[in-house]
């Protein structure tokens, strides 16, 4: 129930993520200093934490992505293997964030 | 739509305590939830020191000598007493099982019961089922055969046609799963839950039905079987160990078969 209802909150988070992406995008397109002005802002403390949360979010949701797929078609429904595949989904998710962040 | 707070008359206030009346020290408290329509006040929890030298292991046990010694008016529904007929499923230590199959040595500290979670609630810890047996109902729960039945002798079954509905078939409907879903929980006036949609599958897959067609359109809405987002909390509360999240899996699945 707690990765489900984690599914759903990333989910929203990776939208709203987008969002911000976009405006990214969007400075790069005008200009310079419209760029340099958000990637700073990106950079800072606050700006790191957002991304960190954003790229947990992304991995958290495909991780549990992967394990609706085996849902859908109808495999690992005994609570042994739904408990199993929640724990690797967390361990999933946690090794690939930390790692993309240590290789940044 | 998703009420994340109850509504100001049905917020739980603090009840009133029975403390036990003989000497025993084998004590355990039971901290149970009250409601009463009549009495046009909020439900509250009231404590009760059950004297566990003299009360039978389970929490049903404790529920009947609270009944029958401490306080009458405390309402509940049951009746077989070994986890076959579904009446006293509850939310017992947080989790919905049958009262009946509980151990209060299995739980820590306090038990803890309420009625199942987000049904109304007629009093104490009896929930409204009206909407959950008129679900029940709409998915004709009965057997459909466009055939006659051989004049001789019973509709037989092979032993592996057979196995397909022994699972499905020993659903209670103690309303276990349904009350712990939280699809089922902002939308059970469309989604049928996980009980009636265990007890649809049951129909769907029984070889001497000839009505799976029509069952699976009545299924494919948006509401009454998309809902279910497989959270799990039916199969991981089921107190038969049964697997409903499968099952409507297994129904997703024939849906998408039949389309392509």
């Amino acid at each position: 129930m707690t990765l489900s209802i984690l599914h759903r909150v990333t989910g929203v988070a990776l939208s709203v993520g987008l969002i911000v992406l976009t405006i990214w995008l969007v400075a790069l397109s005008t200009g310079a200093a419209a760029y340099e002005q958000i990637t700073a802002l990106m950079q800072s403390i606050v700006g790191r934490l957002l991304l960190a949360g954003f790229s947990f979010a992304f991995f958290f949701h495909l991780c549990n992505g992967v394990r609706h797929l085996f849902w859908d078609v109808g495999k690992g429904f005994e609570i042994r293997q739904a408990n199993a595949s929640a724990w690797s989904v967390v361990l999933a998710t946690s090794v690939l964030t930390l790692g993309l962040w240590l290789a940044l | 739509m998703a009420e994340f707070l109850l509504p100001a008359n049905s917020r739980i206030k603090k009840g009133k305590h029975f403390p036990a009346s003989g000497e025993s020290t084998n004590i355990r408290r039971y901290a149970v939830y009250r409601y009463d329509p009549d009495a046009g006040e909020n439900p509250r929890v009231d404590t009760y020191d059950v004297d566990m030298d003299h009360c039978g292991p389970m929490v049903l046990d404790a529920l009947i000598k609270i009944k029958n010694e401490i306080d009458p008016t405390l309402t509940f529904r049951r009746s077989c007493r070994e986890g076959i007929c579904g009446s006293c499923a509850m939310n017992i230590d947080g989790g919905n099982t049958l009262a009946c199959t509980v151990a209060a040595d299995s739980i820590k500290g306090d038990v803890k019961v309420y009625p199942l979670p987000h049904m109304p609630v007629v009093k104490d810890l009896v929930p409204d089922l009206t909407n959950f047996y008129a679900q029940y109902a709409s998915i004709k729960p009965w057997l459909q055969s466009r055939t006659p039945a051989p004049p001789d002798r019973e509709r037989l079954q092979s032993k592996e046609d057979q196995e397909l509905i022994n699972e499905p078939a020993a659903c209670i409907l103690c309303a276990c799963c349904s009350a712990g879903c939280p699809s089922y929980w902002w939308n059970s006036d469309r989604y049928l839950g996980p009980a009636v949609l265990l007890a649809a599958y049951r129909w769907l897959v029984d070889s001497r039905d000839d009505a799976t067609g029509e069952r699976l359109d009545y299924l494919e809405d948006p509401f009454r079987l998309y809902r279910c987002h497989t959270i799990m909390n039916c199969t991981q509360t089921c107190p038969k160990g049964l697997n409903p999240a499968q099952a409507i899996a297994e129904t997703k699945k024939m849906l998408a078969e039949r389309r392509y």
